[in-house]
């Protein structure tokens, strides 16, 4: 191996590995202050990814359709259980949240769509469309079950990542696509060429990174969402609304699911069900990390980047397996320091 | 013959008609519903029962398959050593991804079977060996005693069989000894681990076990269609297994077919009418999959057997003790006033808070002791260093002899010692006699394989006997067969007791055993405690009842912030100064 694919391979390879790094915060987060195994976080990347490929083709984007479908079936929800304890004064608020905004971005982004605008609008676009869907879908799959084992947290994430392939599959297609890159200059770097787009791609992790470090350390809701995670039943105790944090933890996932999907999608070509392996590989770096710390799921993210990156270069064919079966020793090595005998509560 | 007999009659009879009276297509449906319901089987015994969860089911029917279909194909091998190879594979991988996450919380486990699917799915989609994404074919017939199995008629007989057996093989084994404890494993893992059940490898047995009905079904599968290809064991395959227990219901073992019925029914009506609405083709059955599990889990997570099971509800009368058998073997007990538990400095801290510290005393055979105090003085954490569901920091503590502060449960169980839980701790789906037999648990040895296969009926019988006995000795005889959930607590916590005594131990850690009791209640228990002591049974007590600690115990040590302020006789310690001003607060 040469200097040269050397340091390309380890660029290719910080670069996803920074978009794995959001995916693992945003997993961990969900985690701990909710216990939900987030697998539908991979649709979000899709949902971003391909809808921000269409608006650059002019065409309107089916994440819209998903997103009044989501907003109908939570207003249902809501509306229902609204009537049956004849609070009709929360219905103005329910129509409102889960109808007129919803369609209202439907409406703009219909607009918007063949009008081409510059390339940041159309990433703010996306961030509207996507957003939304985090919050929607705690209140639809997750709320009424908030109590329930992680175990049956689980299977109903199983479930919604279920749901969102299929929905994606009706309005994308089965084509893929790729987008523009946002930047694409290249600059030399000695002996090696590095795209702008992966400066761009890191500079945009780390901020992110950095943005939610300081959320969770200096703003009263990130305070709020970190006592959830250490406590629920103290949380709750102290006043702190559960429910809101719920909402708060799955709209920051949708968020940063959005803004991966957004910087991955001039990197890969995405196909309707490309997010959920591109999920999962966050998975593999919280788990790396120990499944507890953001800091070591951000390096356990890299590393598996890093892994992919020359994986591919020495067995293209084998790079998901090798990827994948890296959570073992991870696991075994986590297996010996722990001696709690484990059981669910009742 | 009650209904649920006729039920089980009209099913076998419904599985002999089928190939006669079905055409091909269907019959070919139902081959593909056995396959399924033994998967979704190992599954209900995994998740439903033991609460493990694996979304990697997929694999383990891949490397059944793909075994027998190199070795039958390459090595021109025989399709029965191509089983044995791809069962033993199948254990082996089964057992090394099982050693990394049982003792992990839950959902280490299916993450890593989720990734370790995604891992098998592109190894078999590359590996020259299996054909790659092409598939591998030419797979020959099996053939038994001469009679080639080569279509889906003749393969639904094989096929069948092999469910059938499961199904009854998983319900025998549900009803044994080894059975109780895997009922115990989800919400019960550190009861059961303080009756000698080592839960971790309880659990890695049903891991294996599920892995090996994987692992057959494979098998047949590559026999039965004569060609593989990767598509067959992706994800997703995995995890509609997994909703198939969830719609059958997961905690029951009828519940697999149920759900795998349904389900693969399901989808191949969809894969018929869905493609008629979409220009173009594509898996859309998994928005309904998704939007049918979604209102099943909010609702009615136990499935549809509950349904099913309504039907043909139970009506064999089962208030009756079970039949007579031959008493168990007692443990030899030692010499009254042989030192029997002995605390030399024991101490234990969570974070900053010192729990237990220093703590000495001794107790001899034979002897009631009280150990009393104000709340949060430390005698439950006390109670979890002597019994191993905690380990001491510090210090000393022997059990006849033999230290046992860094012991588990498990191993402290075998030397005689029981114990009752403060906060009840009995299965509560699981009748009071079953509840009482877990604590007898150490004194039988038929194990999974035995239970499967009904030898170990004598062993059986002895046991429930003995669980019998203890809980006519409590004054539960009329609530044999109640399920332990609805009983009042009062009679729960004289459940936890008949469940300590049948472990036949020397030493009796009883945690608050009169709370909730009745006066008369009250004095039945006295009544008993003093006929164990006479017995050789020596009962360590904490209680807050002071006028039945006082009247029954031989001596007293009283507890205050983790530490002794007094031991001695229980009229010297109701005069002791300290012991008044622990309880009642100090002039200051």
């Amino acid at each position: 191996m040469t200097t040269d694919i050397f340091l390309w391979l380890t660029q290719d390879g910080v670069t996803n590995g920074a978009i794995y790094a959001l995916l693992a915060l945003a997993l961990l987060l969900v985690f701990t202050v909710t216990r939900v195994i987030f697998v539908p976080q991979g649709e979000f990347i899709t949902f971003a990814a391909l809808s921000l490929s269409l608006l650059e083709a002019g065409r309107t984007p089916g994440t819209i359709y998903i997103l009044m479908i989501a907003g109908l079936a939570a207003a249902a929800i809501e509306a229902f259980g609204a009537l049956r304890e004849r609070a009709w004064r929360r219905l103005p608020r329910i129509v409102l949240l889960y109808v007129v905004l919803p369609v209202a971005v439907a409406a703009l982004v219909a607009w918007a769509a063949p009008r081409r605008f510059d390339q940041w609008i159309q990433a703010l676009l996306v961030l509207a469309m996507v957003v939304p869907l985090g919050p929607i879908l705690y209140r639809v799959a997750y709320q009424p079950l908030a109590n329930a084992s992680v175990l049956v947290l689980f299977i109903v994430s199983m479930a919604v990542h279920y749901v969102l392939t299929g929905l994606s599959l009706v309005f994308f297609g089965g084509e893929g696509l790729r987008s523009r890159a946002f930047w694409d200059a290249k600059f030399k770097l000695g002996v090696v060429e590095i795209s702008a787009q992966s400066i761009w791609v890191v500079a945009a992790s780390v901020a992110l990174i950095l943005a939610l470090w300081f959320l969770f350390e200096r703003s009263i809701y990130g305070k709020a969402l970190r006592a959830t995670a250490m406590n629920r039943v103290g949380a709750r105790l102290v006043g702190i609304p559960i429910v809101m944090m719920g909402h708060l933890s799955f709209l920051l996932a949708a968020f940063i699911g959005a803004v991966s999907g957004i910087l991955i999608a001039p990197i890969t070509t995405l196909y309707y069900d490309t997010g959920f392996l591109i999920g999962l590989k966050g998975f593999v770096g919280a788990i790396l990390g120990g499944m507890g710390s953001y800091p070591l799921a951000a390096l356990g993210s890299l590393v598996v980047g890093l892994l992919e990156s020359f994986s591919s270069f020495w067995a293209s064919a084998f790079k998901e397996v090798i990827v994948f079966t890296l959570i073992i020793p991870m696991l075994a090595w986590l297996s010996l320091r722990s001696h709690h005998v484990e059981e669910e509560e009742e | 013959m009650n209904a649920g007999r006729v039920a089980l009659a009209v099913f076998v009879a419904f599985l002999v008609a089928a190939p006669f009276l079905l055409s091909e297509f269907y019959v070919t449906l139902m081959n593909y519903i056995g396959l399924a319901a033994l998967v979704t089987l190992g599954l209900v015994l995994l998740t439903g029962v033991a609460g493990l969860m694996s979304f990697g089911q997929q694999a383990f029917v891949g490397i059944g398959a793909y075994a027998t279909g190199v070795f039958t194909t390459l090595y021109a091998g025989s399709p029965w050593l191509g089983l044995v190879t791809g069962l033993v594979l199948t254990a082996l991988i089964a057992l090394a991804l099982g050693l990394v996450t049982v003792r992990l919380s839950g959902h280490y486990l299916p993450i890593c079977t989720i990734a370790w699917g995604i891992a098998v799915y592109f190894l078999f989609g590359n590996l020259e060996v299996l054909g790659r994404y092409n598939g591998l074919g030419g797979i020959p017939a099996i053939t038994l005693f001469g009679w080639k199995i080569d279509s889906g008629r003749e393969s639904y007989v094989l096929i069948w069989l092999a469910t059938l057996a499961a199904l009854l093989a998983a319900r025998n084994l549900l009803d044994s000894r080894a059975g109780r404890a895997v009922r115990a494993l989800r919400f019960r893992a550190t009861m059961a681990e303080s009756f000698g059940i080592d839960t971790a490898q309880l659990k890695l047995v049903i891991f294996v076990y599920a892995a090996l009905l994987a692992g057959l079904s494979g098998w047949l599968y590559a026999h039965f269609l004569r060609f593989l290809s990767p598509g067959a064991f992706n994800v997703n395959i995995g995890i509609e297994y997994l909703f198939m227990a969830v719609v059958g219901g997961a905690s029951q073992v009828w519940g697999a077919v149920i759900g795998a019925s349904v389900l693969t029914l399901l989808k191949e009506w969809l894969k018929d009418i869905l493609p008629k609405f979409f220009e173009q083709s594509g898996n859309y059955e998994v928005i309904v999959f998704g939007l049918l599990m979604l209102p099943l889990l909010h609702r009615a997570r136990d499935g549809l057997m509950p349904v099913f099971a309504r039907l043909g509800r139970r009506t064999r009368d089962r208030t009756a003790p079970p039949q007579a058998a031959a008493a168990l073997a007692r443990r030899a007990r030692p010499a009254a006033g042989e030192a029997l538990l002995r605390l030399e400095g024991a101490c234990k801290n969570f974070g900053g808070l010192a729990a237990v510290r220093g703590l000495s005393f001794e107790m001899k055979t034979g002897e009631i002791l009280g150990l009393i105090g104000p709340n949060g003085a430390g005698k439950s954490t006390l109670f979890n260093l002597v019994t191993g569901v905690l380990a001491a920091d510090g210090g000393e503590i022997r059990v006849r002899g033999a230290r046992v502060e860094s012991m588990p449960a498990r191993r402290i169980a075998r030397l005689g010692v029981a114990r009752t839980f403060q906060h009840v701790n009995l299965v509560g789906s699981m009748s009071v006699l079953e509840n009482v037999a877990i604590g007898a648990h150490l004194r039988g040895a038929r194990g999974t394989v035995a239970a499967m296969l009904r030898l170990e009926r004598d062993e059986e019988r002895r046991l429930l006997h003995e669980a019998a006995r203890q809980v006519e000795r409590v004054g539960l005889g009329a609530h044999f067969a109640d399920a332990s959930a609805s009983l009042p607590l009062g009679q729960q916590r004289l459940v936890e007791i008949a469940r300590a005594l049948a472990a036949d131990p020397v030493l009796l850690l009883l945690d608050e055993p009169a709370a909730g009791l009745r006066y008369q209640e009250k004095q039945a228990l006295a009544e008993l405690l003093r006929k164990l002591r006479v017995e050789g049974i020596s009962i360590l007590l904490v209680e807050h009842d002071m006028d039945f600690v006082m009247g029954l115990v031989d001596r007293l040590v009283v507890m205050d912030f983790g530490e002794k302020i007094a031991e001695g006789l229980p009229r010297d310690i109701q005069a002791n100064p300290a012991v008044v001003e622990a309880y009642l607060g100090g002039i200051e």
